[in-house]
């Protein structure tokens, strides 16, 4: 029993949270949902900073009726919340101190370099850049050497550059360490770079939880994901093109072209194909710019809006989503269970 | 002419006393206030207010009655073996910190308040235990609030007149403290004596205002370069 099982609820006013998720112990699930849906909420009460009635399960063991600091967790919040009495050490000591030597699994010096922390360890913190200060939290939570690592949109205060100067150490995070990560987000970029598992919040409840690739596909969701709605697909890198900046994407389904972005042959990569680059024909169209034509299934249509349909497709075993007009829905007959091809005009490559 | 120092000294040892002891009690007192929501906490908080407002006789002549041979206190101080409390300097210590206990407990009130929910949640997800975090988060980012208290609580005691005269009365070395001493100089016309000891209060309170602004001028991050 490696996973992590909450079901839990709480009441805030007239908001009211009723957690049901069964997550896997290793890897980032994101929970996902517009504001007001309760995620930060969710994440509060795994913490035990939010009180719940239920019951919270880490890899078997009962954490529901421990208070905090007898949680095993590393949070990092929104504002990164440094302790304003201490600098920069004390911050990063202030977790690893309260901790058995026994216990810490994570070497300062480590988390220090690893986070590029090393010239600003005698600093103040209020003498921090928003990304340092964030580096900072990150490192102080990791040197807790948690089971469970939980963020709270820890990127959301934090402007464009700074976004880009933490989104790689989030992501090293992954490969790195085996610790379990549930990350709060409203982003679907975030999702598209850091999540394996997905959960998706309505209404203070988890209406879809799985696999990223599996949920982020689905169609018949309440939260309306407008030019952000499309897939992730996991996928490797099998031929470069010189001659044209090419490289070829493989994933079970099917092949890719996409942007030569410098990897080598072998790289593993994400996919990021949005619905609204993903056009439908009845057949191989040659006379067209558009190199990435794929034979598909149509799997499920659903009306997004009056005017627009969004088609669930199916690649062999990988799920891709299209948005097309109701009219062009009309116009091709188009139905569940057919057999057509898919033109899709961009891939996000994620390395 | 030979300067009277015992009047100087007790008063000393006696405001210092009084800030040590009001530091101990007001401390839990003013964390409590700032966390609870209990009902009780508003009529507390005006109990504890209740000396900025009264007339200091007022609170020395109930003191008397309290802590006399007949109050309750002064019957239950004598059961102990200690007899009668008025007229002692331990009285004294009792009736200051009563005057002073709104010097202290506010000022740390509102720097416990000031400190908002967040370091705390954080000291929890640090593995601080709430003790722990009180000592090492609380009481740190509280600072200049106990500069703030313990200076108050130290002048306030030096400049008090109307408690001690009630319940103190003019024991030299025991409760002759500075004010009472000036009173008395002023009495018996000695005004070169009464000079000397207000300038030199005076002096005092200048040199202790200054202080409180100078330390919580630099701990206050805004001033910092």
């Amino acid at each position: 029993m490696s996973g992590i099982i909450a079901r839990l609820n709480t009441r805030i006013g007239d908001f009211s949270l009723d957690l049901d998720l069964t997550l896997p112990g290793q890897g980032i699930t994101v929970l996902f949902g517009p504001s007001g849906c309760g995620k930060t909420t969710a994440l509060r009460c795994l913490a035990g900073l939010q009180p719940s009635q239920g019951e919270f399960y880490v890899a078997g063991e009962p954490w529901h009726s421990r208070p905090t600091h007898q949680r095993q967790i590393g949070m990092v919040f929104q504002e990164s919340r440094l302790f304003a009495h201490l600098d920069v050490r004390g911050n990063l000591e202030f977790g690893f101190r309260r901790i058995p030597q026994e216990e810490r699994r994570i070497d300062f010096e480590h988390a220090v370099t690893w986070l590029g922390l090393q010239n600003l360890l005698d600093r103040r913190t209020d003498h921090l850049s928003g990304g340092e200060r964030q580096r900072v939290s990150i490192a102080r939570a990791l040197l807790t050497s948690p089971r469970l690592l939980l963020m709270d949109e820890p990127l959301s205060a934090l402007d464009q550059r700074s976004k880009q100067e933490i989104l790689p150490y989030l992501e090293r995070l992954h490969a790195k360490l085996a610790i379990p990560v549930i990350y709060v987000t409203h982003s679907p970029d975030e999702v598209a770079r850091l999540a394996d598992h997905l959960v998706l919040m309505h209404q203070g409840r988890a209406v879809a939880s799985g696999p990223l690739s599996e949920v982020w596909a689905r169609i018949d969701l309440p939260i309306p994901l407008g030019d952000d709605h499309g897939v992730v697909i996991n996928a490797e890198i099998v031929e470069l093109d010189s001659r044209w900046h090419l490289a070829l994407a493989a994933f079970p389904g099917g092949r890719l072209w996409v942007r030569d972005a410098a990897l080598p042959v072998g790289s593993k990569v994400r996919l990021r194909v949005l619905a609204r680059d993903v056009s439908l024909a009845l057949q191989h169209n040659e006379g067209t710019s558009i190199l990435n034509l794929l034979p598909a299934d149509v799997v499920e249509i659903r009306e997004e809006t009056p005017a627009q349909r969004l088609v669930r497709l199916q690649l062999g075993a990988t799920p891709l989503v299209a948005r097309i007009t109701a009219r062009s829905q009309h116009m091709l007959g188009l139905h569940e269970g057919q057999s057509l091809w898919v033109q899709i005009k961009s891939v996000a490559i994620i390395p | 002419m030979p300067i009277d120092w015992q009047p100087i000294l007790l008063t000393g040892k006696l405001a210092a006393t009084t800030t040590l002891l009001l530091l101990l009690t007001g401390t839990p007192l003013a964390w409590w206030l700032a966390r609870t929501r209990h009902w009780m906490r508003h009529p507390i908080a005006a109990v504890v207010a209740l000396p900025l407002v009264l007339p200091p006789t007022v609170i020395g002549f109930y003191l008397l009655v309290l802590l006399g041979p007949h109050g309750p206190l002064g019957t239950f101080t004598t059961s102990l073996g200690f007899g009668t409390l008025p007229f002692t300097f331990s009285g004294l210590v009792i009736g200051s910190m009563v005057y002073s206990l709104p010097f202290v407990v506010q000022p740390l009130q509102n720097a416990f308040e000031a400190i908002g929910p967040h370091p705390f949640e954080v000291a929890a997800t640090l593995r601080a235990s709430p003790r722990d975090t009180f000592f090492h988060v609380a009481v740190p980012l509280a600072r200049p609030g106990f500069l703030t208290a313990a200076v108050l609580a130290f002048a306030h005691t030096v400049g008090e007149f109307g408690v001690v005269l009630m319940i103190g009365g003019n024991i030299p070395g025991e409760t002759r403290v500075l004010s009472i001493a000036i009173y008395d100089h002023v009495e018996s016309l000695e005004y070169t004596q009464a000079h000397l000891l207000s300038a030199g209060m005076m002096s005092f309170a200048f040199l202790v205002v200054l202080s409180v602004y100078l330390l919580n001028g630099r701990t206050n991050p805004r001033n910092r370069t």
